[in-house]
């Protein structure tokens, strides 16, 4: 197939790429802020045991 | 059974089975998005009257579900909560909220994305529209109830009747096509007789939804993991790991 003619979803491009960009932003979002949510207690904790 | 749901309901011993659980989750979600997405942007023939900009569908109606699954999810895990008062399923409920929330409004922005070039619109505020916005409402009004408490049980419990109350929304969600003059299209996959939408297009969906779903079951362990922390952080199991 077209590259070209791929990009341009059958003159959809701006419609269908700005959806697909947004989930794509969404799901690395949602993965950055459940990673950080778990890093950030786990370094908290470990932070008390080194105070005790 | 009973000594099951103890065992399961054990916050260290929970805590070590969602982090074994955690990658095989991720990299399976990675996997599967990826290979519906090629397949719902390349192999998924056009449709014959909305040309390519149906393939939105593969991104809209996965989070679309997704935002309603969570809701219950969410909804059950308070309701467990009050009732055997478990600590960890109010700790699930909490890390639903977030998670619940990007999803609903991921299938608000793309719906809105797509209705522009089909219905001309970017919004109307009609039943199905605005119960998926109420959703999104309730998902917040949840976090921002949870963070008004200093203390985590009234906080659990104030959060719970919310998310349960709030429940009823999910089935008018589901059923506003049907019972409200909308635009937006009735149910095409999730109803009694077979779907009307071919199954070469149908087959990306379904693997996309199993992908999203395998998604949240890395997001919810790794957050229900920070939640667990938070709330045993005096707890002697934590201090005996390090």
């Amino acid at each position: 197939m077209d590259l070209r003619e791929f990009l341009n979803m059958g003159g959809y491009a701006g419609y269908v790429w700005s959806a697909y960009g947004l989930t794509a932003l969404v799901l690395v979002w949602n993965w950055w802020a459940a990673r950080r949510c778990e890093v950030e207690e786990q370094q908290s904790a470990r932070r008390r045991s080194s105070a005790d | 059974m009973w000594l099951w749901i103890h065992k399961f309901g054990s916050p260290p011993h929970a805590y070590r089975l969602l982090g074994q659980l955690a990658p095989w989750f991720g990299w399976a979600a990675l996997v599967l998005i990826l290979a519906a997405t090629y397949w719902g942007l390349v192999e998924a023939p056009r449709d014959y009257q909305q040309g390519d900009a149906f393939r939105i569908l593969y991104v809209h109606a996965p989070s679309a579900w997704m935002s309603m699954f969570v809701y219950v999810v969410m909804a059950v895990a308070a309701g467990i909560g009050m009732i055997w008062r478990i600590k960890l399923a109010h700790a699930a409920a909490a890390a639903c909220a977030p998670i619940g929330a990007s999803f609903t409004f991921l299938a608000l922005a793309t719906g809105s994305i797509w209705g522009k070039p089909m219905w001309g619109t970017w919004w109307v505020w009609d039943a199905r529209l605005t119960s998926e916005l109420i959703l999104l409402f309730l998902y917040l009004g949840y976090m921002a109830l949870r963070s008004s408490f200093d203390d985590p049980q009234r906080a659990d419990r104030a959060s719970a009747v919310l998310a349960i109350v709030g429940v009823i929304n999910v089935p008018i969600i589901h059923y506003s096509v049907e019972w409200w003059t909308t635009l937006h299209q009735p149910a095409s996959v999730t109803k009694l007789d077979k779907p009307s939408i071919a199954l070469e297009m149908l087959y990306p969906l379904f693997l996309m939804i199993i992908g999203f779903q395998v998604y949240f079951g890395w997001a919810i362990s790794r957050r229900l993991r920070g939640e667990i922390l938070r709330r045993e952080r005096n707890a002697k199991w934590l201090q005996e790991a390090r």
